[in-house]
């Protein structure tokens, strides 16, 4: 059981990252990743970057509570969770979860979780950049609805 | 003798210091990130909040919005939460990370 948890401005490499969750891990079938990216269009305008500000010391504490419930609740194996700060432009990968587990039910709902967790209570901070404007992202409910359905 | 002030005035502002940290838009609403105060005695963040209105009067519409969430020592704390010397206190709206 090994948690590892990343906030950096640098990049990563999925298949690295796939790599570490897989190698040796011989007793868990079910590896599930998730890549978010930054995307074109929001709120009618497009996106050129994304500006990603967190409070640290807090957020790797949260991402660590997040892993750790996901990990007693599916009994995962392995947990990875990798979160970018700093600009990113448009396509830059953001985040990355990855889980293992015996079978892959755990791993997709325990990854799921992590994702649903860490959207709304990891203290992270989104700007969205435009050509000419830039504007602070607003929680979304449909968020928080996805985060409940855990309880 | 210096060395004696020195080490007193230290503990006095491990006593009575409160570190505020501002993120996300309010960083940029109130131009502030990072605000250092004294208190005299432990406040709730409810008073803690309206003592800083009177020390910055142009906070007060960014600092009562019903949406901030307020952390004191890294831990998400309720209005009614207790602030001393030598906490964290941190301040931001809803996260939106991911």
């Amino acid at each position: 059981m090994t948690i590892e948890i990343t906030i950096s401005h640098d990049d990563f490499d999925i298949g690295a990252l796939h790599h570490a969750l897989q190698i040796g891990n011989v007793q868990q079938g079910a590896v599930v990743t998730f890549t978010g990216l930054v995307r074109e269009f929001s709120h009618g305008d497009n996106v050129v970057a994304l500006e990603l500000e967190h409070y640290p010391q807090m957020t790797e504490q949260l991402l660590l509570t997040i892993a750790q419930q996901a990990q007693q609740r599916w009994q995962l194996g392995r947990i990875s969770i990798y979160h970018r700060i700093g600009y990113l432009p448009l396509g830059e990968q953001i985040v990355f979860v990855g889980v293992t587990a015996k079978h892959r039910q755990s791993a997709f709902d325990g990854a799921q979780f992590i994702m649903d967790y860490l959207k709304t209570q990891a203290t992270f901070w989104k700007k969205e950049h435009f050509s000419h404007t830039s504007q602070w992202v607003e929680f979304k409910a449909s968020d928080l609805q996805a985060q409940q359905k855990w309880r | 003798m210096a060395i004696g002030n020195a080490i007193k005035q230290s503990a006095n502002t491990m006593t009575n210091q409160v570190n505020l940290l501002f993120f996300g838009q309010l960083k940029e609403r109130l131009q502030c990130e990072n605000y250092n105060i004294e208190i005299q005695h432990p406040l709730s963040i409810e008073q803690l909040k309206a003592y800083l209105v009177s020390l910055e009067p142009t906070w007060q519409v960014a600092l009562n919005d019903n949406l901030l969430i307020a952390a004191v020592n890294q831990q998400i704390a309720q209005q009614h939460a207790i602030v001393k010397g030598g906490d964290e206190v941190a301040f931001f709206p809803p996260v939106t990370g991911g």
